[in-house]
């Protein structure tokens, strides 16, 4: 055994006074994270909503829209921030244009598939009681496809979580920022920090959002009792 | 009342569903369309609420052209009951009763006693308000139906295969219901169903539909059992044609014959008496009352010496007034003396049917 300083990153994975020291770092990011994540969302779900309208009001556009939304999201995360910087520069509307763009293929299928999943017979009857197209989306439709739409919404939410991270690529990436620090000081806590946190705020997302669709489809919760 | 002026439905692809059909459905009455598949019966029901529209022709209800009406304004003034029954899964069995209350826009205490009112009449308990449609049964399903297509109180209802889903044992009761629910409500009803039976049953007036979209025939049961105006139509009635009338004429449409009576005091030579001049071995037993006793074989009465001291045998099955000659009919198949006995409510022999009375009625 020889003296020395021993070596870091065999030695020890996380470094606690340095997660103490960088609380309010971390806690910043952890916000940003949050941020990006929701506006991500929040964008991808206004978008896609008419678009899901559209093709099942007009089955011909479905394909064309899934092709579209499906090529947008086949172009490489990196490739696309790079190519919307002349556009935008390192604001945050190019963080968000990209992570908007992820979302819709996943949520503008769900949305389809959840309205056209609605019983013929159940629209037949609200077209028959003298609902206008427009009640009936909104009262009909609409809360029926929302169990495949939400199932839609987990999957975006987790998958724009991971890539979040991407955008710290161009500044912004909330806990993905921890990942640049841990790589250029050569020091693995805030890599290990930004893991489980980001692990973390996507299950604890997962999980609000199961707490929010049950609470907005009473009617399947009783299916099991 | 709905009336057809000269309606046709032709699809985009060139088949024509309904072909040029005229037909007068009366206030208050039932009227079934029929027909095998692809005869045109539910796409002239769903022109009424013009969930389709006509190619062609009028559709008149209460004296508007339903063309002249917006469609959603049309459909809430038009009960509507389809097979699954439709109902929103989504939505609580007090808020599917609810749903056209809400669309004209009732206050809230206006449509919560309604929808009481209307579990009530369709004889379902209160609790089930706050229950998911799918926590009930399908017939208990099927009264929701009907309870949300009566909720505003609508002039007229179109039924298209109501009773299609559920077994036949609770079909049964559910038209039994349904017709005393009628008999109450009194709304003008235009019912869909392949089940020649079912509208035997449950309709006033039938419209017989043939593939092509022709209406073949349109008349009241009894007139079309009596005289199918096509062999289609004869084909379609089925063979018990015979037997399927009998089932709508009720028992005090014939006159009763008196039959040989006897008391239980009567010395056996008058049970003999009776019985020749009848034409008959056996005797029907009454008390002084005249309730009905049973029926005794006269040469037995006569080797007893008192009809009370002979073997006086009950008649199995006993007619009412109301009863179909059907009911009669069967009751003659299973008693060793070949007729029914007609009774009154406190069991009061009133005469007794026979097979010839029968065939007279229906020849």
């Amino acid at each position: 055994m020889t003296d020395g300083p021993a070596p870091v990153l065999a030695a020890e994975l996380i470094r606690w006074s340095w997660v103490g020291d960088h609380l309010d770092d971390i806690r910043g990011y952890l916000f940003q994270h949050v941020e990006l994540t929701g506006l991500a969302l929040l964008f991808g779900i206004v978008l896609a909503f008419p678009l899901a309208l559209a093709a099942v009001r007009w089955p011909r556009l479905y394909g064309p829209i899934l092709a579209f939304t499906g090529v947008l999201f086949t172009i490489p995360s990196l490739a696309l921030f790079i190519l919307l910087i002349p556009f935008t520069g390192l604001s945050i509307r190019t963080a968000l244009i990209g992570l908007t763009i992820y979302t819709l293929l996943i949520l503008v299928r769900n949305m389809v598939e959840g309205l056209r999943g609605v019983d013929r017979d159940v629209r037949e009857a609200a077209q028959a009681m003298g609902f206008s197209a427009t009640r009936q989306l909104f009262q009909v439709e609409l809360p029926l496809a929302l169990p495949v739409i939400m199932a839609g919404v987990r999957i975006a939410t987790v998958t724009t979580i991971g890539l979040v991270t991407i955008t710290a690529l161009i500044g912004w990436g909330g806990l993905g920022r921890l990942f640049i620090d841990g790589f250029t000081l050569d020091f693995t806590t805030p890599i290990v920090v930004g893991i489980v946190l980001s692990a973390a705020l996507a299950f604890a997302a997962d999980l609000l959002l199961v707490a929010v669709q049950r609470q907005l489809t009473p009617w399947a919760r009783s299916r099991r009792s | 009342m709905i009336t057809f002026e000269s309606v046709t439905k032709r699809f985009a692809d060139g088949t024509t569903a309904v072909d040029n059909v005229d037909l007068e459905v009366p206030e208050g009455d039932l009227t079934v369309l029929v027909g095998p598949s692809g005869c045109g019966k539910t796409t002239t029901l769903r022109m009424v609420n013009r969930m389709i529209e006509a190619t062609s022709g009028r559709i008149v209800v209460d004296g508007r052209d339903v063309a002249q009406v917006d469609p959603p304004e049309l459909r809430r003034r038009i009960g509507y009951v389809i097979q699954q029954t439709g109902l929103f899964p989504h939505r609580t069995i007090g808020e599917n009763i609810a749903t056209v209350p809400q669309l004209v826009g009732w206050d809230r205490r206006r449509t919560r006693d309604r929808v009481g009112e209307l579990l009530e009449l369709v004889g379902m308990p209160a609790e089930v308000r706050d229950r998911y449609p799918h926590q009930l049964s399908g017939g208990q399903r099927q009264r929701v139906g009907v309870a949300r297509a009566l909720a505003v109180d609508p002039p007229i209802m179109l039924m298209d295969e109501p009773f299609g889903a559920v077994d036949p044992i609770v079909r049964s009761r559910l038209q039994d219901e349904f017709l005393r629910l009628q008999q109450e409500v009194r709304k003008t009803i235009v019912f869909v169903t392949h089940d020649i039976d079912e509208a035997i049953k449950m309709g006033d007036r039938i419209a017989i539909f043939r593939q092509g979209g022709h209406l073949e025939q349109y008349a009241p049961p009894d007139e079309l059992l009596a005289e199918p105006a096509s062999d289609f139509v004869a084909d379609f009635l089925g063979a018990e044609r015979g037997l399927k009338r009998l089932a709508l004429i009720p028992v005090s449409a014939v006159k009763a014959e008196s039959g040989p009576v006897v008391t239980p005091d009567d010395p056996g030579q008058r049970a003999v008496a009776a019985a020749e001049a009848y034409g008959s071995d056996w005797v029907v037993v009454v008390d002084a009352d005249r309730r009905l006793l049973g029926w005794v074989h006269a040469g037995e009465a006569a080797e007893r010496g008192r009809v009370g001291d002979a073997e006086v045998r009950p008649f199995q099955l006993q007619v009412l007034a109301a009863d179909s000659l059907r009911a009669a009919l069967n009751a003659m198949v299973q008693s060793r003396t070949g007729v029914a006995v007609r009774v009154s409510d406190g069991d009061r022999y009133e005469g007794i049917v026979t097979m010839e009375l029968l065939s007279k009625e229906i020849s």
